[in-house]
């Protein structure tokens, strides 16, 4: 086992671990936001999430055949089409609660899930079609933004693309507008209600709907820029990429206790950091026998072992049962 | 008495219409119903045996010998009727005779992969007791793609699984009869097919089967009442694998090949499509939402596909747009998530119990 070199790669994967756990709290949000108000996991946010992307690439593109993605300002390009992403997986994901949860809020548990199941597999299809006819593709590069791919040298073993810091500086100034939007102002405080007690919070003439509808609006609108930041910072996209990172954001909201949102944000950079770790370190320390292909397995294990041991996550309450 | 006649009358019509137009879908399909009628019209029970042993031991196979298409369905639909479960345990399945055993050896490999299969839902029934509803399907999800990340990197140290390039060749039973094999295996897939839906009919009603209930009713209640909670949930998940266990080799067996990929999420979403259309927890609805979804996939899906396709190459001009332009990444044989979505979503909003629902299903859900 070589020592020096764990020390070594050290700082590079704690960096690379928070990208991707910032990412995973992006997303674990939409999930925890959405259980917060409905104890329900909505299923189709993977999806929510891919959309953000498309909409990213498509846009991008798009100026990129008009030959103005190098001349413009690349700040002002990033937030347009993060902005426009974030429109778009918001609307969609109104949408869907309108169209497929809501006339199911009365009914058995079980029942929204297969509907959010559902949603999830038809859209995902929805996306290949409506690329396949537009572009006749469905796999998608995203255009480089030049100055993102920047590299500033840190240390001699350390160093960082211009794209990461971007991202991370993204994703911080979100997780804490939310954190604002939550805590601080009315609309939150009327969030935090429905999610208490939504009999309570009608009676104190909160419209219970409109909430909702507003909870999938925010939680669908991190899940889309969630979505172009994954764009720009991992390139290649299809309609089947928000599976995996849809599931491992539902994993972090598990972690960090659903329906949490600062648990959210916790479980969502904590995962990114194990699952960083594993994947550098686990051939490593296995002399090869099991290589960085069963991160995924690790994240999923990570889990079941929370599931087991504290179900109700690093910071969440005690989950009620509802028969 | 009407009804009797009128059933002997549709399963008569309809036998004749497939033995005439063997290759339409919709005769196939009125076939079906015509089945599925006769199971459930109030007629005498020996005429209801009778027409329904005629149908699926005589007329299946003989329409079978002169259109193998038949047969690819009905094998499917078997392969797919351990559905009547709802197991979400499609991904456990690796019922593993890949090695070069005597073929023979496939009798001995169904009991060996219903008790692997069974083993294999204890173990990870073990940690997820606790987990009720939402939670446990998530986790279930997770296993499936943890067996499926396993198979595919099990290739190294020891090479179990043959990673990503699977298993093949898979060798076939040996069958006792004088047919060809195509009539065989349907015979086969039948056979197992039928003493499933007799084990399940029997459960339904035994001591376990009631405690199954009883907890899924009100797991409190259950336990106060003296049902042993951990040893019957550990025993629907060994029960529930057992069966697929059983299927997966069956499967593997009939495809000769198969990779992890045999297995994905796609495969258990389909099935689950499949019981929530026919309806949970009934025998011959999960056997409607098997034909349903099949026919979907293998016939109408592929069959645009390929009507698409002949409209392209001759160059058909709708509203002035030549479909020749179409882009080629468009293939509609490749839309089946679309399919499975629509079904889970459409039937979760307007009918939840399903085509055929079980009676308790019905009480629960049917009066909104």
């Amino acid at each position: 086992m070589d020592f020096e070199l764990l020390v070594r790669i050290f700082p590079q994967v704690l960096l690379d671990g928070l990208l991707l756990g910032f990412m995973y709290a992006l997303i674990a949000l939409g999930y925890t936001m959405v259980y917060g108000v409905l104890e329900f996991i909505n299923f189709a946010h993977s999806e929510i999430f891919i959309v953000g992307a498309f909409v990213g690439v498509e846009l991008l593109l798009g100026l990129k055949s008009r030959g103005v993605l190098d001349t413009a300002p690349w700040p002002l390009v990033l937030l347009g089409v993060m902005l426009a992403g974030m429109l778009a997986s918001g609307a969609l994901a109104v949408t869907i609660e309108r169209v497929a949860y809501r006339p199911l809020r009365a009914a058995p548990r079980l029942i929204p899930l297969i509907s959010a199941i559902g949603m999830s597999f038809f859209l995902q299809d929805v996306i290949r079609l409506t690329e396949s006819l537009w572009r006749n593709a469905f796999n998608l590069v995203y255009p480089t933004l030049e100055p993102l791919n920047e590299r500033f040298e840190l240390t001699s073993t350390l160093d960082v693309s211009a794209k990461s810091l971007v991202v991370i500086v993204a994703a911080l100034l979100m997780l804490w507008g939310l954190h604002a939007l939550v805590n601080r102002t009315k609309i939150g405080t009327a969030i935090r209600a429905v999610a208490e007690d939504q009999a309570a919070a009608s009676l104190m003439g909160i419209d219970v709907n409109r909430i909702i509808s507003l909870t999938f609006l925010i939680g669908g609108a991190m899940g889309g820029a969630a979505g172009v930041l994954f764009g720009v910072q991992y390139g290649l996209i299809n309609p089947y990429t928000g599976f995996i990172p849809g599931l491992k954001a539902f994993t972090a909201a598990v972690l960090g206790g659903i329906g949490n949102i600062p648990g959210a944000m916790l479980g969502g950079i904590v995962l990114g950091l194990l699952e960083a770790f594993a994947a550098s370190y686990m051939s490593l320390l296995t002399g090869g026998a099991f290589g960085a292909e069963y991160k995924d397995i690790f994240a999923f294990s990570v889990l079941i072992l929370i599931l087991i041991f504290r179900p109700k996550g690093l910071l969440g309450e005690v989950v009620r049962e509802r028969a | 008495m009407i009804a009797a006649t009128a059933a002997v009358a549709f399963v008569a019509l309809s036998s004749a219409a497939v033995a005439l137009f063997p290759r339409s879908i919709l005769v196939f399909l009125l076939f079906q119903g015509s089945l599925l009628y006769a199971y459930v019209a109030r007629i005498p029970g020996w005429l209801r045996a009778t027409l329904l042993g005629a149908a699926v031991l005589v007329l299946m196979p003989a329409i079978g010998t002169y259109n193998g298409y038949y047969l690819e369905v009905a094998t499917q639909v078997g392969a797919y009727s351990w559905a009547i479960f709802g197991s979400p345990h499609a991904n456990v399945l690796f019922g593993g005779t890949g090695f070069p055993l005597p073929s023979w050896w496939f009798y001995p490999f169904l009991l060996i992969g219903l008790t692997v299969a069974a083993g294999t839902g204890v173990v990870l029934g073990l940690p997820v007791l606790r987990l009720r509803g939402d939670y446990l399907a998530i986790v279930t999800l997770g296993f499936g793609e943890v067996i499926r990340v396993l198979a595919n990197n099990l290739d190294k140290p020891i090479n179990v699984t043959n990673g990503p390039r699977g298993i093949s060749p898979i060798s076939r039973p040996p069958l006792p009869l004088e047919v060809s094999y195509a009539v065989g295996f349907y015979f086969l897939a039948l056979l197992i097919v039928v003493v499933v839906i007799l084990v399940n009919r029997r459960l339904e009603d035994s001591h376990i089967g009631r405690a199954w209930e009883a907890i899924r009713e009100d797991q409190l209640a259950a336990q106060a009442m003296g049902v042993p909670l951990v040893r019957a949930k550990l025993l629907a998940f060994a029960s529930g694998a057992s069966f697929a266990g059983v299927m997966g080799v069956v499967f593997s067996a009939k495809q000769v090949f198969i990779n992890p990929e045999s297995f994905t999420f796609l495969e258990s979403i389909g099935v689950l499509a499949m019981v929530i259309l026919g309806g949970m927890g009934s025998i011959p609805g999960a056997i409607v939402g098997a034909t349903v979804v099949t026919v979907l996939n293998l016939q109408v899906l592929k069959g645009l596909s390929l009507w698409l396709n002949e409209l392209k190459n001759a160059g058909v001009t709708i509203f002035g747009y030549n479909l020749a332009n179409l882009p080629t990444q468009l293939e509609p044989a490749k839309y089946e998530r679309m399919i499975f979505g629509l079904i889970l979503v459409l039937m979760m909003i307007f009918r939840p119990q399903g085509i055929f629902p079980a009676r308790r299903r019905q009480r629960e859900l049917g009066e909104q």
